[in-house]
């Protein structure tokens, strides 16, 4: 595997695309193959199976570097599937599909999501060197002014951005859906969603510079403020304002988002609807507060809930814009500071805030879920 | 952690309903009959204020990064009349700027090499998975899907530092090497095989949305003309879900391409991405007005293509991601 890896990483970058693309599609080409022939019944097939059963793992183990008796393991372990597989209910064949089709995303997932958070789950009661401290990162994480207004400072950017986005993004969807040129409209807001968050924070950074009082400005907002009388401010040095500074960009960002799925759910609103609410006598503020917000209830708890994900995890702007200095920085930009000084277990303590933060989303997540499974 | 993430929360049926009717509305331009006898001027105004405000800093980023780099470092860029003059040469200096080991042309290279297999990836072995979940029964196969759900709101954060630790030294039961690690720092590979992890919860979620809604009539009668699990996945199910592996794949494209967290843990020194080498560039050359803007300016420029070219699928993508349940 490293050997084949190393092989590519030799090539022009634009080859390797095509070199590891085209081997991936093979692969996956010889998998569909047995897939589509594992069921057919005879001698031959039966074989066939065996045969893939046995040298599958076994040819994975190797590539990944195992020894050979570990992947003779690996083999014999594939042997017994294989007489399972042969003793299906379903018919022999069946299993070997299902894991076939299964396989790859389970294997991936398992090695490369759940065992990594466990892992750091149980970082994070060590220590940077690797022994056990109980729960002293978490303590540390309480209990020193800086870490904590990490957590503060993510709390900060949680509470305002999905609130002024939706906001935002719900008044400008009621503006342009009655307005000409709606699509031009769209675009230019909805636009900043493309750009990366390093762009974004080039692009206000860029905003917010600031040069002495006494040469000309190049950053828009302080000539604003240099026209309106005042002095040049370091907004992004400048505590606590700076962190507010910081969620302008991530604003900025998500109420594109919330206007394109509140646009449509807008025009989802039944007409027969307003035009009652019409008729009775109210006025436009009356009937989008009685008749269109309600009736966008659900698309609007979506557009917040996921906004509120983006904010808890926000970290590229903060690293790129600060790095968190100047008290700006939030859980995911500490978790990634505290990794390269090499405080591995305070690294995975944030790392575990931020997941145990998220887990209500979670829940309520699999309630609707639920829900929804007993409407149908 | 990218700017695009397509909704994902379940909602009920009705409100399913309103969106796609809101979205056929907005396609086939329906709402122009109500539309005229609605039209106010007080919305247009609104509107165009926010659209300016949400547009400027932009604008001015390009603006300036066509502009010299004395004029650029030390007036605004709404006095253009005034200064005049435009150049290419920021643009032709911050593709050689960079680190020792890396200039920003080789990271524009290194972003394309990275993206396009991390989007190829996950959406093949993403629909596989989708394909079991929707079309073969086993048992445990709900609460499987659950996991699968449930996995896509663990943080990346949670997982990063393992995962590098296994790439770089591999996996030891005891004294015996199980996994030797990938010893393939210099390549894209870290990069390309944490993507397509992370990917996977979310595209297998979408995916089987659209792959469980094919009539299973279509499926059946693959079946009976004697088509295996693999031809039927091949033949009926992988045509007729392309539209949305096309929604997903773009979506996937952006995330990867304007990665940083990813990137500034598996791809190290020569292998960066742009995303990571501005970053870098921002930090120790934060003045350079010049050099700055004109790399924002490329390095969001793959995404505005491909963002102003498939805007149909994207918007669309977006609404089935947050209607789909």
């Amino acid at each position: 595997m490293s050997h084949f890896l190393n092989w590519v990483a030799t090539f022009n970058p634009l080859v390797q695309i095509v070199l590891v693309v085209l081997a991936f599609l093979l692969v996956i080409a010889a998998l569909l193959f047995f897939v589509e022939i594992a069921p057919r019944s005879g001698r031959r097939y039966t074989i066939i199976r065996l045969a893939v059963c046995i040298s599958v793992p076994l040819i994975v183990m190797l590539a990944l570097g195992s020894v050979l008796w570990a992947a003779a393991i690996a083999a014999v372990l594939g042997g017994l599937f294989f007489i399972l597989d042969y003793r299906a209910k379903a018919g022999s064949g069946y299993m070997f599909q299902l894991v076939g089709f299964l396989a790859p995303a389970v294997l991936l997932l398992a090695v490369g999501l759940i065992y990594p958070s466990v892992k750091t789950l149980f970082d994070s009661f060590l220590s940077g060197r690797g022994n056990w401290v109980g729960i002293d990162n978490y303590v540390w994480i309480f209990t020193q002014p800086e870490a904590r207004r990490t957590v503060l400072n993510t709390i900060v950017w949680v509470l305002i951005v999905p609130a002024v986005s939706t906001i935002f993004g719900l008044a400008y969807a009621v503006f342009i859906d009655k307005s000409r040129g709606e699509k031009i409209f769209k675009v230019l807001v909805f636009m900043p969603m493309a750009i990366s968050f390093v762009g974004a924070s080039i692009i206000w950074r860029f905003v917010y510079t600031a040069r002495p009082a006494d040469q000309e400005q190049i950053g828009l907002l302080n000539q604003l403020v240099v026209w309106l009388g005042g002095q040049p401010v370091q907004f992004l040095q400048n505590s606590p304002w700076n962190t507010f500074f910081l969620i302008v960009v991530l604003i900025w960002i998500q109420t594109g988002f919330a206007m394109v799925v509140l646009s449509a759910a807008i025009k989802g609103v039944p007409a027969e609807q307003l035009e009652a609410a019409e008729l009775d006598g109210t006025n436009a503020w009356q009937r989008f507060i009685n008749v269109t917000v309600p009736g966008i209830r659900s698309s609007l708890i979506v557009v917040l809930t996921t906004i509120s994900i983006a904010s808890l995890k926000v970290f590229d702007i903060v690293r790129t814009m600060t790095a968190g200095a100047n008290e700006t920085s939030v859980i995911a930009n500490e978790m990634y500071t505290q990794y390269t000084t090499f405080e591995l277990g305070r690294s995975a303590a944030f790392a575990v805030i931020l997941f145990v933060l998220v887990t209500p989303i979670i829940v309520y997540n699999a309630r609707q879920i639920k829900k929804q499974r007993e409407i149908r | 952690m990218s700017a695009v993430i397509p909704a994902k929360l379940p909602i009920d049926d009705a409100t399913e309903k309103q969106l796609g009717v809101g979205e056929k509305r907005l396609e086939h331009g329906v709402a122009v009959r109500t539309k005229k006898r609605l039209t106010s001027r007080t919305a247009t105004i609104a509107a165009l204020i926010i659209a300016a405000l949400w547009t400027l800093p932009t604008f001015g980023l390009f603006i300036s990064s066509l502009r010299p780099a004395e004029l650029v470092n030390t007036t605004g860029w709404w006095t253009i009349f005034q200064n005049w003059g435009f150049t290419l040469d920021n643009y032709a200096q911050v593709l050689q700027a960079g680190s020792g080991t890396l200039n920003l042309a080789g990271a524009f290279v290194n972003s394309l090499a990275i993206t396009i297999p991390a989007t190829v990836f996950p959406l093949v072995i993403a629909s596989l998975a989708a394909y079991a979940f929707a079309w073969i029964d086993f048992t445990g196969k709900n609460w499987m899907f659950i996991a699968v759900f449930a996995l896509q709101i663990v943080p990346l954060q949670m997982a990063l530092v393992p995962l590098l630790s296994l790439f770089s030294r591999g996996v030891q039961a005891g004294d015996t090497e199980i996994f030797s690690g990938l010893n393939a720092s210099g390549s894209y590979a870290q990069v390309w095989i944490a993507h397509t992890i992370f990917a996977l919860p979310l595209a297998i979620f979408l995916l089987h949305n659209f792959i469980s809604e094919i009539p299973r009539e279509l499926v059946e009668a693959a079946r009976v003309d004697g088509a295996g699990h693999g031809q039927i996945f091949f033949r009926v199910v992988l045509p007729l879900t392309m539209p949305a592996i096309a929604s997903f794949g773009i979506f996937q494209f952006l995330w990867v391409w304007n990665d940083l967290l990813v990137a500034l843990i598996f791809a190290d020194g020569a292998v960066a991405p742009m995303t990571k080498l501005l970053a870098e560039i921002t930090g120790s050359r934060g003045q350079d007005w010049h050099l700055l803007t004109a790399g924002a300016f490329i390095s969001i420029l793959v995404p505005l293509i491909v963002f102003f070219a498939l805007q149909r699928y994207f918007v669309r993508g977006l609404l089935a991601g947050s209607t789909k349940g």
